[in-house]
């Protein structure tokens, strides 16, 4: 009977944690389980144990300490004023299931997150201390993903850090005037300060090459935020600037952008639609852009229509279409900065290139073992024997790189 | 035609040993065949060694025949019979490609091996032909390694020893015993094997061992905690978000049939479109009864024009402030800080990186030199009330930085606001501005810094201002001798205050 509580209990918190787009258990310290009295290990990449039909990875066991709110976030499942099933863990529990789940192989650990109960210093209290006793009592050395509940006192901010491999505090809407309206309880700034607090104790814990003591660890893993997509008006060029100031300011990992998705007993003041899985797909893009190849937000936004990210193209190629001065570029000759900037190149096609040319000319069948998608590089370079002529001009070289139909915008099924 | 025969499928010192040989001896790819005890006899028949491939265009054929004469010279003496030395990237793809299943991965390599003497940077040639196969395959091969770590599911049994876990697992490449080790220490205080058809890894807690294949029967075929983890598995999928074949792109159906929760799939893939459907079109409902009592109060922002008639009240009033946009990309609003009967009050540009973390005026790098130049000057900071002219930190984003930019007069103005009445609250006798900005706030018109750095003027609320460059601008200074002079000027300046204190 207990087993069929706990199995349901397991449903209703999974459910209600699912809309939360993080789940990454990369980027932490290297550690293993030699010597200890428990298990666990992270050994810098992230293992994703299974994928769901939503196409999203499970590499933790991402749950809900609890998914009775004292707030009232409209776009929410868990707000004050829906009518699911509500349902609490205790912390045993979760710690028993993270437990079970992990000696079997099924996750990399736990991902932790709670409605806010009585107050945020007793939520982040309960989730510190579910984190706490997997360390200390279990010796487990899995991955810890807490939530930070950016109202707490710092002290458990603190606390939190020294457990966990990771922290977020979600900004959940790009626009603070829509958070105002649609999460009434919550204040942009507070958030905002939880991530500062945490970005300064993450490079207080950074060993300095001078020091010999070890800095306590603070969250190796650092922190990531979530915004949501489509529930408050926000064009694409809003939410890169916005995740552009994120990275600069705190030193965000990852930035995730979660398309609104409709939710069982949804408010009435948000719109019922299908997720925008395309424009969700090209804003990661972006970031990725943003991230690894040395784009800022605004010459993203140049390609952008209205402020909104080109669905039928990726955001590269539309940039390289939009700039097509700046091509053929030489793939023998061009600086690498250079190469990161031709469509369909990706950073680890360019350090090959890079690498190989010290030895040989490169030709374009050369090139096309380097690349998986040589149809899409070839009107934006030079090779040996290849020059694309006047095709980088071509009026139709949209329609020629471009997939033939418009994407759909709702499910790719 | 010459045959070696190697011990196992992943006999990589087998094979070193043998095409070292072979390629002492001078025999072609085309005469060197590879062959598998136990699987030789049947692959004798149809296996045949592929045809060298063309040469890479631009790259002149080697003299074949001559093989012999260009091994000779490159070898010591004493390594003739030990045989020749090839690059540590060599070896370490051939390690990998040797775990691939495909028939021809010998031969692969020894044409790769056979290359080597006259291209010895071959391996580094990532776009040839050969390389590029190797690589992919060792790209195969470890990519293997890494759904094994992912897709092994362990399953508890009891016997004589207590509490074990078992595992039975198909990977795709032969990666069983390079991969144990990452379980072992993962799992260290756990007794477990993973059972494979190509062979299986036994770990005691002590010691690590390898065994013969396996078969599926021999792994136990159920545990109780898989109920739970499919309940998980289900609810943590998002019906709404149904993309398939991003799914199978990771998790390959060849992996399905062992791993317990993708017996879910089809039923969660056929099921997602009416739930999706059903949960679109059920019209919302009423909120519950428990809203009105349990909902937290909702935060209420500080009026733009708020008349503070404390520090802690400005401070909220800062906080709440829209004055101008550049509360939007800071983190918060740096009020001034220090005691309110203060005598002297400084007044810098804008809160910096660091600032806007902390919530506090200077304690960046800015800050430190301040502090230092006070001490030295003998005016204890616990006695100042610091401050700046703009509230909120300007900034671009810049990678993972943000670089400062100056505030512009509209600002500055628009957060006069605040900063008079940090002046009317506290009214020091001193007010010292550092810098060009700072001054704009606190005189009123933009000063020419270097001309009017040092003097005693008389503000309208009857205090005395003075203005002196900003602390940030001594570390900006790229030339030492400048710096030690620019700073003496900064603390005859900061001297001077302290006299009409
Ligand atoms: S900088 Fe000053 S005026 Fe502008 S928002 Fe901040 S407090 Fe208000």
């Amino acid at each position: 009977m207990a087993q069929i509580d706990l199995r349901r209990k397991l449903s209703v918190l999974a459910d209600a944690a699912k809309y939360d787009a993080s789940c990454a258990s990369s980027g932490s310290s290297k550690r293993d389980s030699t010597g200890g009295k428990g298990m666990g290990s992270t050994e810098g990449m992230g293992i994703c144990h299974a994928y769901t039909p939503d196409g999203r990875c499970v590499s933790l066991l991402k749950i809900l300490l609890t998914n009775f709110c004292i707030y009232d976030c409209a776009y929410c499942i868990n707000r004050v004023s829906s009518n699911v099933e509500r349902a609490r863990f205790s912390v045993q529990e979760v710690v028993d299931l993270t437990l079970n789940f992990y000696k079997r192989n099924y996750i990399e650990g736990l991902f932790l997150s709670s409605g806010i109960i009585r107050s945020g210093d007793y939520t982040m209290e309960q989730l510190v201390l579910v984190a706490k006793t997997l360390r200390e009592v279990h010796d487990f050395r899995g991955y810890i993903h807490l939530k930070l509940i950016p109202e707490a006192d710092p002290k458990l901010v603190e606390a939190a850090g020294l457990y966990a491999d990771r922290l977020s505090a979600n900004i959940e809407l790009p626009r603070d005037e829509a958070l105002a309206r649609l999460a009434p309880q919550k204040d942009v700034s507070v958030i905002k300060k939880a991530m500062g607090q945490v970005r300064l104790k993450v490079e207080e814990a950074r060993p300095q090459k001078r020091e010999k003591a070890r800095p306590p660890r603070f969250a190796p893993g650092g922190q990531s935020t979530q915004l949501i997509i489509g529930a408050d008006g926000a064009p694409d060029t809003e939410i890169l600037d916005r995740s552009a100031s994120l990275y600069g300011g705190y030193g965000l990992r990852r930035v995730y952008y979660s398309a609104f998705s409709p939710i069982p007993d949804a408010s009435s003041s948000l719109p019922l639609a299908k997720p925008p899985l395309m424009r969700e797909h090209r804003l990661y893009q972006a970031d990725w852009l943003m991230r690894f190849y040395g784009f800022s937000a605004p010459e993203i936004g140049e390609a952008a229509t209205g402020g909104m990210l080109d669905l039928a193209v990726d955001p590269k190629l539309a940039w390289a279409l939009n700039r097509r001065e700046q091509f053929p570029v030489d793939v023998n000759l061009a600086p690498r900065e250079m190469l990161l900037r031709v469509p369909g190149l990706g950073v680890k096609s360019v350090d090959k290139i890079v690498s190989v040319r010290r030895y040989r000319t490169l030709r374009l069948e050369d090139v096309a073992r380097l690349t998986r998608s040589l149809d899409k590089v070839r009107p934006f370079i030079t090779t040996l024997d290849w020059t694309p002529g006047g095709l980088t001009d071509a009026a139709d070289l949209r329609a020629r790189v471009a997939p033939v139909a418009e994407p759909q915008q709702l499910s790719l099924f | 035609m010459r045959t070696a025969t190697l011990a196992s499928e992943t006999d990589f010192d087998g094979w070193r040993k043998a095409a070292r040989a072979f390629r002492l001896e001078g025999i072609e790819p085309a005469q060197a065949r590879f062959v598998v005890e136990g699987a030789g006899a049947q692959s004798g028949l149809f296996d045949h060694s592929p045809p060298a491939p063309p040469r890479e265009g631009g790259d002149p054929a080697p003299p074949q025949d001559k093989a012999r004469d260009r091994l000779g010279p490159r070898l010591r003496g004493d390594e003739r019979e030990e045989g020749f030395s090839v690059s540590k990237a060599f070896v370490d793809v051939a390690r990998d490609v040797v775990l691939h299943r495909s028939g021809d991965r010998w031969d692969l390599l020894y044409r790769l091996l056979w290359r080597l003497r006259d291209e010895p940077d071959l391996m580094k040639v990532v776009s040839d032909r050969d390389v590029a196969d190797a690589l992919e395959r060792a790209k195969n091969v470890s990519r293997a390694g890494h759904k094994m770590k992912a897709f092994v599911r362990f399953r508890q049994v009891e016997d004589e020893g207590g509490e074990a876990w078992v595992a039975w697992f198909e990977p795709a490449h032969r990666v069983v015993e390079r991969t144990a080790p990452f379980f072992q220490r993962r799992f260290p205080n756990m007794r477990w094997s993973i059972l494979t058809p190509d062979g299986s890894a036994f770990w005691d807690t002590h010691e690590l061992r390898l065994g013969p294949p396996a078969t599926r029967d021999m792994a136990p075929a159920e545990d109780e905690i898989e109920e739970f983890w499919k309940t998980y598995y289900a609810s943590t999928f998002n019906p709404a978000r149904l993309k398939v074949k991003t799914m199978q792109g990771e998790m390959a159906k060849r992996y399905w049939k062992n791993l317990p929760e993708a017996s879910l799939i089809p039923e969660l893939v056929a099921a997602s479109t009416v739930r999706t459907d059903v949960m679109v079109a059920t019209p919302a409902t009423e909120p519950n009864v428990r809203l009105a009592r349990a909902t937290a109060p909702v935060i209420e922002r500080a009026a733009d024009d708020l008349v503070a008639s404390t520090l802690p009240e400005l401070g909220e009033g800062v906080q709440g402030c829209r004055r101008c946009p550049l509360w939007r990309d800071a983190t918060q609003g740096v009020c001034g800080e220090g005691p309110r009967e203060a005598r002297l009050m400084i007044v810098g540009e804008q809160p910096g990186d660091q600032e806007d973390l902390a919530g506090k005026p200077f304690v960046g790098p800015a800050g430190r030199v301040l502090d230092a130049a006070l001490e030295e000057a003998g005016i204890d900071r616990s006695d100042v009330y610091v401050t700046n002219a703009v509230k909120h930190f300007k900034h671009e984003p810049r990678g993972k930085r943000r670089l400062h930019k100056t505030p512009d007069a509209g600002e500055v103005t628009a957060c006069r606001w605040w900063l008079d009445q940090e002046r009317g609250l506290v009214k020091p006798k001193v007010v010292l501005a550092l810098g060009a900005t700072a001054g704009l706030a606190v005189f009123g018109r933009k000063p020419a810094v270097t001309k009017e750095r040092g003097q005693l003027v008389a503000l309208a609320d009857g205090a005395t201002g003075m203005l002196t460059v900003h602390p940030s601008y001594l570390l900006r200074l790229p030339d030492e001798q400048a710096r030690v002079l620019e700073r003496e000027k900064f603390m005859q300046d900061l001297r001077q205050v302290r006299h009409s204190l």
